[in-house]
């Protein structure tokens, strides 16, 4: 089924004319409307928009337009709520932005249009990105395509699910903590937590403006290279993308390890890991092996403080970023006797409990008399667990781990409960905190209910063609990512 | 000294103020106090652009008309550094002869207000771009220094407009690069502040940093006053007042300030920490909050910019291009030209006439009559005629001409007036127009010695007292002379012929 495809099996069949844009768009809008219903992925989508776009498409493609000119030419992409698209609504998954509708494009978005993609649709998130399972969206819960009574993962969740379910070829999501990766790894698909500084962070709405990356989902690695390789690249708008030229990942997909080493963790043999995930990713180290790859141990020694660093420093970033949400613009407002009364109960009215939590603590941690001993300290801890990476890299050419300790796990069972929440991040925080890249592939299920598992591939600074080759060298040695959800 | 008097007329004006008695023993009554006060000054940098985005940084625009979604704060939206805005910031450091830090970094400071895009404000806090500097300038005769702590780049914030039933944000401000100016507390009095804000504003101008235009609102200034008994080493409770609108209001609100808190410790009060509001309608400080209500801006490292670490050409590129600086401008005009201050001022403060003067005055040896003309004549004519020193016609040569034919004897001062007329209305060189005209003084002994005896025969009366004793009287003849030979015969001749010729 055309909805099914990759986004290289589809691009082939639309260069060779067999099929459309408009009826790629089609069969994603299609079963959309049969499915989303049940996994509640997005929060709208202008159809009619999608469609003048797919029919450009299908006249570039008429013209002769190669992949090679526009590489995602007539391919349907839809954004995490996050990413601002012009004439689209902007809501972060919160009530605080009302009816609030992009007056630009974000740079990746720009590109993904420069590229020939189809850019559709609003994709469901935790509010502002905070949190691991939807759950935390102002509208609904995201549900699981795999089992529609658990959580997708997050705060892409959206994303994540959009994909597994087939209602688009891809998605574009942001991680700050593994907002991207776990969500991929619950949904049973690819997805890409590129370097700091690789992609352009200009309008992406920032949660913690230091962390913050945007990446793909896809159904397989290659899929991941074709959309990274459009969106990377040094933008003058964002003064932390990097001026450096963007490497050819297609190229480093070899499919070959040999030569490589590849690091496990030492430090990440923690309790909470489910027997099913580690047995899941100790068999696909081994699988490395034989295609290769040496495998070493590596210690990350500062990694007990990543959570700990990681819930100062992006809720201090946070607590400024969100600032402006004040009542006096944006449309959500709770008037007040004053300027002053009328922000902090449009705020109160306007966020959700999880926002308000990281505010709090985000403002609490940077006051006078406390930013010494709480934020500053973070960053000097920050520096450090960098610097493990940094050492790390020296032996090994990758590292590997579970991307989540656990498989989906059920709506409201960890809800009540943050810091149980919290630790679904644990092994994907410190890639953020160390500005590394990181990538989560299917490496298994468990048993029942049949629940995808990530296996989690982090890489050097701007070493996306490493990390990119190990994942695909793996994938492609194996048949998890050509398992398609129940709902797909 | 400066108790209150609340009797006579004074106490119906306070009929309901009462104070009560000191609780501290009161000083002495001749204690002497001492202000102390250090200035922070605001000044929006003459760039095309703002601080983060492309949008026009231009006063006077229809409300939110120069605005766009990176100075509107919007969600999403990323700063870059305005170039321009950071040179200028290096300029205004070397102008005020600051450190220029090899790192610096931008902060974020966080406060909600209705006219701040993102209710924070991105500014320089802990690493700023310039530190420990100094400004000189002339006070009561004096030279002044007055060390600057750091002068940091900044953004401007929007400014709201209030309404009968609401009000609104014009964001046009918003994001304009802004230079704050921290003075260390050096200043002693409402005047001394006045001068050293005139003295900034002056630099700042000259180097193209700003327009310096308060009027529209280009230059803000918050004060820092405190008092203390005079030869005291501690400082007073910190008092901030805010709401100054010109400098005049700076030196108003002052001289309102400074007594109102020596009154008060005078009283054996205790002053507290606070910020009061300058009102200039009602000439008064009043408060505003208090230290308990500050703010804590919760500054923190601004993630979305890299840090600012200067190379060495870049720095060497603006260090060459640092102008003079007014008062050494006063002062080399004074050592190099032999000026006297009033010529050396007038020549500095108007820059163009100043030009005007060096280029004439270049390696001559009377640079003074050459300040006159340009001081007196030059620009006497020049406001005239409505017109700015570029317009003059005559090269600055001319005049050094014109000196020389006079101080040569080849013509009168009176004459030399006439010639400069004309210079300045056609442009013709001072020699060629005497030539022309025949306004060459007469220096030839007989024509001046026919000219005495016409005079002496015409005059018999003066001629008489002179020789009676009068001396005043040749002063009369002489006169007589010059207005015969049509003001050329040269006077100094004219007059040692005429006396010759009496006493013979």
């Amino acid at each position: 089924m055309l909805r099914q495809l990759t986004i290289s099996e589809l691009t082939g069949r639309l260069a060779r004319r067999e099929c459309s844009a408009r009826d790629a768009l089609r069969s994603c809008l299609d079963h959309l409307a049969q499915v989303d219903g049940q996994v509640k992925a997005f929060l709208s989508h202008d159809a009619a928009d999608a469609l003048a776009q797919a029919e450009a498409a299908d006249r570039d493609l008429a013209a002769g337009v190669t992949p090679a000119e526009k590489p995602l030419l007539g391919v349907p992409i839809a954004l995490k709520d996050v990413l601002c698209h012009r004439g689209q609504p902007l809501n972060c998954s919160s009530k605080i932005l009302g009816q609030f509708v992009s007056p630009y494009d974000a740079t990746v978005v720009e590109r993904l249009k420069a590229a020939g993609a189809v850019v559709f649709g609003r994709l469901n998130m935790d509010e502002f990105a905070m949190g691991s399972s939807t759950e935390n969206s102002a509208f609904w819960t995201t549900l699981n395509p795999w089992d529609t009574s658990r959580i997708p993962g997050g705060s892409s969740g959206g994303c994540a699910a959009s994909v597994a379910a087939s209602e688009c070829f891809a998605s574009i999501g942001s991680d700050t903590g593994g907002s991207i990766r776990q969500p991929a790894s619950l949904c049973g698909i690819v997805g890409v937590k590129p370097t700091y500084g690789l992609v352009s962070r200009y309008g992406l709405v920032a949660f913690a403006s230091s962390l913050d990356q945007i990446g793909p989902f896809t159904k397989d690695v290659r899929d991941s290279a074709t959309i990274l390789q459009a969106i990377a690249g040094h933008d003058r708008r964002d003064s932390t993308s990097v001026p450096q030229p963007v490497p050819d990942y297609a190229k480093a997909l070899t499919g070959d390890l040999r030569g490589l080493r590849i690091g496990i963790v030492k430090e990440f043999n923690i309790g909470g890991l489910d027997p099913e995930v580690d047995a899941a990713v100790k068999l696909a180290v081994k699988q490395l092996e034989t295609l290769g790859a040496e495998i070493v141990e590596v210690s990350l020694p500062h990694s007990d403080y990543a959570a700990a660093t990681y819930y100062i420093i992006a809720p201090a970033e946070a607590s400024a970023n969100l600032a402006r949400f004040d009542g006096i613009r944006y449309c959500a407002r709770v008037d007040g006797r004053d300027p002053a009364e009328l922000n902090s109960r449009t705020r109160g009215a306007g966020f959700g409990a999880e926002v308000k939590r990281r505010v709090i603590l985000g403002t609490y941690v940077l006051s006078s008399g406390y930013y010494d001993a709480f934020y500053l300290r973070a960053q000097k801890v920050r520096t450090l667990i960098r610097n493990d990476f940094l050492k790390a890299f020296e032996q090994v050419d990758a590292i590997v781990s579970p991307t989540a300790p656990t498989a989906a796990f059920k709506v409201g069972e960890k809800s009540g409960d943050p810091l149980q929440m919290y630790l679904s991040d644990i092994f994907t925080i410190s890639c953020n905190l160390a500005g590394i890249c990181g990538i989560s592939v299917p490496c298994g299920f468990t048993k029942s209910p049949k629940l995808p598992i990530g296996l989690q591939v982090l890489g050097k600074p701007f070493g996306e063609e490493t990390m990119f080759r190990v994942a695909h060298a793996y994938e492609q040695s194996t048949d998890w990512h050509r398992e398609r959800s129940p709902l797909a | 000294m400066c108790k209150a008097d609340f009797r006579g007329s004074d106490r119906r004006l306070h009929k309901f103020v009462w104070l009560p008695p000191p609780t501290v023993a009161e000083p002495p009554p001749d204690m002497e106090y001492e202000a102390v006060i250090g200035l922070e000054t605001h000044v929006q940098l003459k760039t095309k652009s703002k601080m983060w985005c492309g949008c026009a940084n231009a006063f006077g625009s229809e409300p939110n008309t120069n605005v766009c979604p990176v100075c509107l704060g919007m969600p999403g939206v990323l700063p870059v550094a305005n170039a321009e805005a950071m040179r200028l910031t290096v300029l205004t450091g070397y102008l005020l002869n600051c450190e220029i830090p090899r790192f610096a970094k931008f902060d974020r400071k966080n406060y909600f207000y209705p006219d701040s895009a993102k209710n924070y404000q991105v500014t320089q806090y802990d690493r700023p771009s310039t530190a420990n500097g100094s400004v000189e300038f002339e006070f009561e005769g004096q030279l002044a220094r007055v060390r600057i702590t750091r002068a940091h780049l900044e953004e401007d914030v929007g400014k709201n407009n209030h309404f009968d039933r609401h009000s609104g944000v014009d964001f046009n401000r918003a994001g304009v690069p802004l230079l704050e100016i921290v003075s260390e507390p050096d200043l002693r009095g409402p005047e001394h502040a006045y001068t050293y804000l005139k003295a900034l504003t002056d630099i700042l101008v000259r180097g193209g940093i700003s327009d310096c235009d308060m009027e529209k609102g280009m230059v803000r200034c918050d004060v820092n006053v405190s008092v203390r008994p005079k030869g005291s080493d501690t400082l007073g409770a910190k008092i901030e007042i805010k709401n100054m609108n010109s400098f005049s209001g700076v030196r108003r609100a002052l001289e309102y300030e400074i007594p109102r808190q020596i009154e008060a410790v005078a009283r054996g009060e205790k002053l507290r920490q606070e910020t009061r509001r300058w009102d200039d309608v009602a000439g008064i400080t009043e408060p505003m909050r208090s230290k308990e209500d500050a703010h804590d801006y919760r500054y923190f490292p601004e993630p979305d910019l890299m840090p600012f670490c200067p190379t060495d050409d870049w720095l060497a590129d603006i260090r060459a291009a640092v102008p003079e600086l007014p008062l050494q401008r006063k002062q080399r005009l004074m050592t190099a030209f032999g000026l006297p201050a009033g010529d050396a001022q007038v020549l500095t403060d108007n820059l163009p006439l100043g030009h005007f003067f060096e280029q004439a005055a270049a390696g001559f040896k009377n640079p003074k009559a050459i300040a006159n003309w340009v001081i007196n004549n030059l620009a006497a004519k020049l406001s005239e005629a409505f017109a700015e020193v570029g317009d003059v016609k005559f090269a600055p040569e001319s005049l050094r001409e014109l000196v020389e034919l006079v101080d040569g004897g080849k013509i009168s001062s009176k004459i030399a007036q006439e010639v400069f007329a004309e210079m300045f209305e056609s442009g013709a060189k001072p020699g060629e127009i005497v030539e022309k005209r025949g306004l060459a003084q007469v220096s030839d002994t007989g024509a001046i010695e026919k000219l005495a005896d016409d005079v002496i025969a015409a005059n018999p009366g003066p001629a008489a007292d002179f020789r009676a004793g009068k001396v005043a009287a040749l002063n009369f003849l002489k006169g007589q002379l010059m207005k015969l030979s049509k003001g050329k015969a040269n006077p100094a001749l004219a007059g040692e012929i005429l006396e010759k010729k009496l006493k013979a």
